[in-house]
């Protein structure tokens, strides 16, 4: 299954990040490399009851008690914030119709 | 209308835990901003989510009140979507194996009952909050409500008005209010909403394209919008135009929905099993707990009002719409079995007060507790006050507290009912009004309300009006 | 300079229990030789003398007993430390102080561990060469013209150097165990969940784990003893029935009776010649102090770089959607709008190995394709830990493997190919799918001098078994002797 331009266009946009025109190419032929190799698990034959595995083990109701614990102050919150104003962060204006 | 509307509707509830839902941060509305967050809300690198119980058993209970299965196993989710409200850029949510699935909500149309199917009712944890400002090209993000416990109710297509949906929402949020699980107060946003709408022919099955609306901010202008968008599209349909299946917003102003058609990407949200979190099992145990601690539910209750207490169902209606209230009621017939006469205090001077302080039931219950309200009651029927003087009681009672007796004593307001003290006044009253006197006597009934009404303003509204009456004819009638 | 930075920490342990050196002596004498070979080798991307002088004064005068008291560690740029410059060794992450201690880091803190610095790192662990930092490249002390694995090749590199006395880093699919063998030093992932992930900027969730890297065994032991155990704000962490940490009690030099599997599926036609007769001399000293050497099969081996690289990635993609510039790190300059904000952000900001997984990650998990790529990966990774479930059941008690196929290979030499990269990791991977631990141990060298490292695999929550057997075969050898010359 290998992996167009466009698509590759299509995923940088999902993925939120700006590709230059070079690393479409690159990451296009990259991708397909990578794709085609992966396509071996076509070749192996999976009984469909196979249960996937998300975790080698499973913790039991890993929950906890509903009290409160101490906030980070908002000096703290913002202390790496790239731009604020005040006590909130700041980015470009969303326009919402 | 040869068209009927086709409505689904997307509720989300906040849970009123103590904590957030995957952290220990206060959930307090209307903290300053980015004062209620921490690591895990914020999203920071290398924080984890850690489950509250307390979220889940609220959910639990939602989901027994409305009559879903409730899953073995739950998983939660990851919706992978860009925003600058969701810290992660990814919510936890659920997908594939949620909370609970296929129950139903009963409603009242045109006097009939009419079962609203409920897809599912699941978990998931709120964004935060974006602030746009006039003339500014910069917007603002508060975190405080990130992370809040959220509980998203989704029905089928089962709604076929905007008047139906309307009691949908009213129903359900009463029912919630029952459990006690949030304020749904959509001001706050603790309960927001969000339709699907398309339409069909009267009598067909299948299912139109659908619009999603959006930005509702009540119960009124739910109904509003699905008004405007039914009448929209059926006259796209009738002009010959296809729906286009999209997101719209209503403008509550302009009263209008907008699409938002420029904003619509297909949202693929990627979604795939949370890795922090592992798969929860809800235990029977659990399950059963929770079943046994949910309340007498609203439409139950007023039944049992009708049926078994006698009270007209107006009545019975106005009791139910408030838990408190409704338990306040019942509590006053320990100490006093005449439904409705409690029915009426309440809903009539109780009420009225409740209302004019912006008072609830919890806050005056300890003052005028039911015991005390019976003792009023007590006081009437053995004349020693008279229903009008009592009126004046209780409002003492609900801001000092103290018993009817007391009050009674204290202010000297025991009726008058002795015939010995009232036949004096009378004969003074009518010595001082002989033009009424004679007035009554032409034929005039009004007459003796006023002679009545003297007698009460010499004895200071104690004198008992009907043995007053009574004293009153028989001296005329000589 | 003293030479107390060759020690190990148990050696310096003893030294500071008898008093004949002080915390700030140990501290003082690895700055200094960091001071005089970080400049070749470049293990390290914060070292904060001052800081590190005053918590080594502050760890003496403390009464307390902590297993740790005095010893200087390293740690890994993807473990946060409170207030600490922790960037994954990113241009994403630019400047970012956490608010916060990795639970690892309050482990040590409390056993009065000194914090020694912050090593380098491929760029959010993607790697096995430590090439993809946005510093710059860590080299292997043994050859300077040579990679020294990754992701975690500044935490070894730092060891092997002696200029840490122990590390700890992070491994998603091979990132402890195969640095520490391309640079001759010890390394180890726990189980799954032995360890808290609280605090370490995630890669891939259901696969990472934080670990020891050490001069030798009994110091793998004594670290992972420190950082072990439940943690109730990791959901993922474990408390097994038998909660055994104290990993020191393991390490008899004994491995009579244990009954040692070698899978054919890793001595594959065409691997390293040398690392296969060195790893076959270990199998054969196993044999010679009386343990009990079996054939056996974990027939899913080849498919495990394929599901690795599509769940790893997945999960990355997801993992890695927070670096927005919103709220910490880097951001574009002059941004038009929110769009642009993130895209220029995040391709100016990631770079291309990162790039690279987060857009297969993005894919795999895109409409679509979610059954044919992620579900079957997850359906095939439950295949190959029932392979490990199998061998273990027959009594198997450790797994031998070579960690790597070749030794260090030069710089540059992969990078060209990501997918010849990723293959290189072929040997760890399937121990992170399962979840099982698993440790790296010296076994020999190359021709070339170059050190090659075999795997030990265990059981769930059986690292006590891999350390008796480790150790064992340490005891037995004088690997650990040979220094890089720098």
């Amino acid at each position: 299954m290998s992996i167009k331009e466009d698509k590759v266009r299509y995923i940088a946009r999902l993925a939120r990040i700006k590709l230059s025109e070079k690393e479409v190419k690159l990451f296009s032929h990259q991708l397909d490399d990578i794709l085609a190799y992966v396509e071996k698990l076509n070749k192996l034959n999976i009984q469909k009851e196979t249960p996937p595995m998300s975790h080698p083990h499973l913790p039991s109701n890993p929950w906890r008690v509903d009290e409160v614990k101490p906030s980070v102050s908002s000096e703290t919150a913002l202390k790496n914030a790239p731009q604020r104003r005040g006590d909130f962060f700041q980015v470009p204006k969303i326009i919402e119709d | 209308m040869s068209h009927e509307p086709v409505i689904g509707l997307e509720v989300h509830v906040q849970l009123r835990t103590r904590s957030k839902m995957f952290c220990g941060c206060q959930t307090e509305f209307g903290a300053a901003p980015n004062t209620q967050t921490c690591p895990v809300c914020l999203g920071f690198p290398g924080s984890l989510p850690v489950l509250n119980e307390a979220a889940l058993l609220g959910a639990l209970k939602v989901a027994h009140a409305v009559n879903c299965s409730i899953s073995q196993q739950m998983k939660f989710h990851r919706k992978n979507y860009f925003y600058p409200d969701l810290p992660k850029n990814y919510q936890i949510s659920q997908y594939d194996e949620p909370m609970s699935e296929h129950g139903h909500l009963s409603i009242k149309v045109n006097g009939a009952e009419k079962t609203v199917r409920i897809k599912r009712v699941h978990l998931e944890e709120d964004a935060g909050k974006l602030i746009h400002e006039e003339g500014e090209n910069s917007s603002l993000v508060d975190f405080n409500r990130s992370g809040m416990p959220l509980l998203e109710i989704v029905s089928e297509p089962d709604i076929n008005s905007p008047g139906e949906a309307h009691e949908y929402l009213t129903a359900l949020k009463l029912l919630l209010r029952y459990l006690d699980i949030s304020d749904c107060d959509m001001e706050k946003g603790s309960l927001r909403c969000d339709a699907n709408i398309s339409v069909r022919k009267k009598g067909e099955t299948s299912l139109g394209i659908k619009a999603e609306i959006k930005n509702m901010n009540s119960f009124k202008g739910v109904q509003a919008a699905l008004e405007y968008e039914f009448k929209r599209q059926v006259k796209c349909i009738e002009g010959g135009e296809r729906i286009i299946q999209e997101t719209r917003l209503w403008d509550p102003d302009k009263a209008v929905t907008i699409s938002m058609r420029s904003k619509e990407e297909a949202h693929d949200y990627r979604y795939f099993p949370e890795p922090d979190l592992v798969p929860f099992t809800l235990p029977k145990d659990m399950q059963e707990a929770t079943k046994r601690s949910l309340p007498e539910f609203p439409e139950i209750r007023k039944r049992r009002f009708i049926d078994n207490l006698g009270l007209p169902e107006y009545d019975a209606e106005v009791l139910i719409q408030d838990k408190d209230l409704a338990d306040y009621f019942e509590d006053c017939l320990k100490f006093y079995d005449k439904p409705k006469t409690v029915s009426n205090w309440i809903m009539g001077d109780i009420s009225a007060f409740l209302n004019a302080k912006a008072l609830r039931i919890k806050d005056i219950k300890l003052k005028v507790n039911p015991q005390a309200l019976a003792g009023l009651f007590r006081e009437i029927d053995s004349g020693r006050i008279s229903g009008k003087m009592a009126k004046d009681i209780i409002l003492e009672m609900l801001e000092t507290g103290k018993d009817a007796s007391k009050i009674i004593e204290e202010k000297g307001l025991a009726q008058i009912s002795d015939g010995a003290s009232l036949d004096k006044v009378a004969d003074e009253v009518i010595a001082e009004n002989k033009k009424t006197a004679e007035d009554f006597l032409k034929g005039k009934e009004n007459a003796l309300m006023f002679l009545v009404g003297q007698v009460m303003k010499k004895t200071k509204g104690r004198a008992n009006p009907a043995v007053i009456n009574e004293i009153l004819r028989r001296k005329l009638s000589k | 300079m003293n030479n107390l930075y060759l020690l190990t920490a148990h050696q310096l342990l003893d030294q500071l229990r008898t008093k004949s050196v002080s915390s700030e002596e140990i501290v003082e004498s690895v700055y200094e030789r960091a001071g005089s070979v970080d400049k070749k080798v470049k293990a390290y991307v914060v070292l904060e003398r001052e800081r590190a002088i005053k918590q080594a004064k502050e760890s003496s005068l403390n009464k307390s007993d902590g297993k740790l008291k005095g010893i200087p560690v390293a740690v890994k740029d993807n473990i946060c430390v409170e207030g600490e410059l922790t960037t994954c060794a990113s241009k994403i992450l630019k400047g970012f102080r956490p608010p916060y201690n990795a639970t690892v880091i309050d482990r040590l803190l409390n056993a009065g561990a000194v914090l020694m610095g912050k090593t380098n790192m491929d760029e959010f662990a993607f790697g096995s060469s430590c090439e993809s930092s946005s510093y710059y490249p860590t080299l292997n002390p043994w050859d300077l013209e040579r990679i020294p694995g990754g992701s975690s090749g500044g935490s070894a590199a730092a060891v092997a150097a002696d200029e840490a006395i122990m590390a700890l880093g992070s491994d998603t699919g091979g990132s402890i165990r195969q640095p520490a063998a391309l640079c001759g030093v010890v390394g180890m992932k726990p189980t799954y969940g032995r360890v808290s992930r609280y605090g370490l900027i995630a890669f891939a969730s259901s696969l990472d784990q934080i670990g020891p890297i050490t001069k030798d065994v009994r110091d793998a032991a004594l670290l992972l003893s420190v950082i072990a155990g439940f943690d109730n704000k990791d959901s993922t962490s474990v408390s097994p029935k038998k909660d055994e940490t104290d990993y020191l009690k393991f390490l008899e030099n004994d491995v009579k009776g244990i009954k040692i599997g070698i899978p054919k599926e890793y001595f594959v036609s065409g691997m390293d010649k040398e690392v296969e007769r060195a790893v076959r001399e270990a199998v054969t000293l196993f044999r010679d102090l009386g343990a009990e050497v079996v054939d056996v099969s974990l027939p899913h081996t080849e498919y495990a770089v394929a599901v690795y690289y599509i769940i790893a990635t997945a999960e990355a993609s997801s993992n890695l959607a927070r670096f927005d510039g919103v709220q910490y790190g880097y951001r574009c300059g002059n941004p038009e709008n929110i769009l642009d904000m993130y895209e220029r952000t995040r391709g100016e900001g990631f770079g291309p190995e990162a790039k690279r997984r987060i857009m297969l990650g993005t894919h795999v998990l895109s409409s679509g394709y979610y059954d044919a790529y992620y579900l079957k990966a997850q359906k095939v990774r439950r295949l190959i830990k029932d392979d490990f479930d199998r061998v273990f059941e027959s009594g198997v008690d450790c797994i031998l493997t070579p960690t790597s196929p070749t030794a260090a290979f030069k710089v540059g030499e992969k990078s060209a190919d990501p997918l010849s990269m990723y293959l290189s990791d072929i040997f760890t991977i399937s121990v992170n799918l399962a979840g099982v631990p698993a440790i790296s141990v010296p076994c020999g060298f190359t021709k070339s001098n170059l050190p090659i490292g075999m795997q030990l695999i265990g059981n769930f929550f059986e690292e006590g078994k891999l350390f008796k057997a480790a150790y064992t075969y340490e005891q037995n050898t004088d690997w650990r002797k040979r220094k890089p010359k720098l």
